[in-house]
């Protein structure tokens, strides 16, 4: 599917993935079989009286990048933001049956500090996000909340997470000047820099590249490689390229139901399901 | 093809509305620049820099100022300021922060809006029976708190604007990254939403300081100095309120120069505003 794209952009990304891939295939076999991080068990979600997830069940695997693909309103976001109980934040909202685990832990047990959940649980946003603050301040925000004051421990953070969001060369000489000066790809990019400087375990990205021109789409994708070394990755997304460059497993979702998960190249190339196959041959959605 | 201009109706209709439109912009511009014109042409000519630390003359008498009115409105928007700015400011974070669409919120802003409405004197007619009857006494603190009434709804609902304005993402990106909802809002919404706060109480503050009615029933006048908060006070207001009906030249134009520096106050306090809000927005 992919050849049939004309975007160049897409081609180019293509090209790189598939020269590479033949060396790092057998790795990637064995990094499929990685341990269970997040345990979704049989939840239904509910907004006040509608039903938006029905008996979704499957494991998310540690240190791969998993994406969820469907179309509008299939509850792909719903179930995103379910892993860091963000919408705990909307009014009526419940799970109404199953349970989610990270690590063992029932993320929606009473005893659950929501607040050390989102720790570890990092997430970037659809549409870029920074605070009207400097560039620094942005990346130091989440360590100031927990009280870290050291000038060294922040610094040293500041240039971390910057570096791991492939930012730091951009930005180095003007760290603190407003990040609402930086473009578009370059806020994205910093978004995913302050979500790494708490070290997270887990980094959620809903819909990360939609409001991202083609440019600056390849950085954040090749950011979510680099990134899949050491953060466990779930990512929403539209763009059925982008699932198919950039994560191992994809999950596609249908009327808040899973209709079926599997590696990224199989679900792409020999799908089981026909509501699969149609999806992504675009037939509808 | 023909491009060329052709008188439709639709362009005239245009054409006349423009017209309109820029007619009733100046329409209403007219009483606002013939009261500062009075003002300013009555007011700054008889001004003396003395004027500004004498007492007020008896009656009769040449000479003198309206110095402790000038010190009395300070302190009473003070204190106005001091009882209505975190009583508000807190509210509307209740409002917006904690209770969005809930019952008590709608009831709490429906109040608000009622509050604003308020006509001034019966602040001054409550603060009279509360703290002035109860006590048998008029006095700064009264004075204060009566401002604090009328300063309060306005607060409320301006702050309550201003936070609803900070875009929920933020909020988001706040909570994500492990933050409460105390550390969001005083992180992320309150700095975020802080220049239009300040513009909303700059509001209340003017208002506060041309108040005459809630003052006359609780700070009273008196010609002297401010002594004790719990003793009346002279205020610009009033002082123009009572000099501009005598029949002594002097008082009559005294009025005029306090109403001049009621005007300058006021403007200062908004340019301040202004600057202090850009310094905080670059």
């Amino acid at each position: 599917m992919d050849e049939s794209t004309p975007a160049t952009q897409t081609q180019h990304v293509v090209a790189i993935s598939s020269a590479s891939s033949s060396s790092q295939a057998a790795d990637k076999n064995a990094r499929l079989n990685s341990p269970t991080l997040i345990d979704i068990d049989n939840v239904d979600f509910y907004y006040g009286a509608s039903k938006a997830l029905h008996g979704i069940n499957f494991q998310i695997k540690e240190k791969l990048v998993t994406s969820f693909i469907g179309p509008s309103g299939c509850g792909k976001s719903t179930l995103l933001r379910c892993l860091n109980r963000m919408n705990d934040l909307i009014d009526g909202t419940r799970i109404g049956a199953g349970s989610i685990k990270i690590s063992d832990v029932d993320i929606y047990h009473p005893s659950v500090d929501v607040i050390e959940l989102r720790k570890r649980v990092g997430m970037v946003f659809q549409k870029s996000n920074p605070f009207p603050k400097s560039i620094y301040e942005n990346v130091v925000y989440g360590l100031r909340l927990q009280g870290v004051r050291d000038k060294s421990v922040l610094d040293e953070t500041v240039e971390r997470s910057l570096r791991g969001a492939a930012l730091w060369d951009e930005v180095r000489d003007r760290l603190h000047s407003s990040a609402l000066g930086l473009s578009g790809g370059q806020q994205q990019r910093l978004c995913i820099a302050r979500a790494i400087a708490v070290e997270p375990e887990i980094i959620l990205m809903d819909e990360p590249c939609s409001a991202l021109d083609p440019i600056a789409t390849v950085k954040v994708e090749e950011l979510i490689h680099q990134l899949k070394q050491d953060y466990t990755i779930v990512i929403v997304t539209h763009n059925m390229q982008q699932a198919g460059r950039c994560s191992d497993i994809t999950a596609f979702f249908y009327m808040g139901r899973l209709i079926e998960i599997g590696p990224t190249g199989k679900i792409f190339t020999n799908p089981s399901q026909k509501q699969t196959e149609d999806y992504i041959s675009g037939r509808f959605g | 093809m023909d491009l060329s201009r052709k008188l439709h109706w639709r362009v005239v209709f245009s054409r006349i509305m423009d017209g309109v439109v820029a007619l009733v912009t100046l329409a209403a511009l007219v009483p606002l620049v013939s009261v500062i014109y009075m003002v300013v042409s009555r007011g700054a000519g008889n001004l003396r820099l003395s004027m500004l630390w004498q007492l007020p003359p008896a009656a009769g008498e040449t000479g003198g100022g309206f110095g402790n009115a000038l010190v009395g409105t300070l302190v009473l928007v003070g204190i106005g300021t001091l009882v209505s700015l975190p009583t508000g400011v807190l509210t509307a974070i209740f409002l917006t922060e904690y209770s969005l669409g809930s019952k008590s919120a709608r009831i709490i802003r429906f109040c608000a809006k009622i509050l604003s409405g308020l006509p001034s004197i019966l602040a001054g007619v409550f603060i009279f029976g509360v703290l002035v009857a109860t006590t048998r006494q008029f006095s700064v603190i009264a004075g204060g708190l009566a401002l604090g009434i009328l300063m309060l709804p306005i607060i409320i609902l301006s702050t309550e604007e201003a936070l609803l304005r900070v875009p929920r993402f933020l909020r988001e990106a706040s909570l994500a990254l492990g933050a409460n909802r105390t550390q969001t809002v005083l992180h992320i919404t309150l700095p975020a939403a802080s220049s239009t706060i300040i513009t909303g109480v700059m509001l209340a503050v003017a208002r506060a300081a041309g108040e005459t009615a809630p003052i006359i029933f609780t700070a009273l006048f008196t010609s002297y100095w401010i002594s004790s908060l719990h003793e009346p006070t002279a205020s610009m207001a009033v002082l123009i309120y009572n000099f501009s009906s005598v029949p002594y030249d002097n008082m009559v134009n005294m009025a005029w120069s306090a109403s001049f520096i009621l005007i300058i106050i006021v403007l200062v306090t908004n340019i301040v505003s202004h600057i202090v809000t850009n310094r905080r927005s670059k």
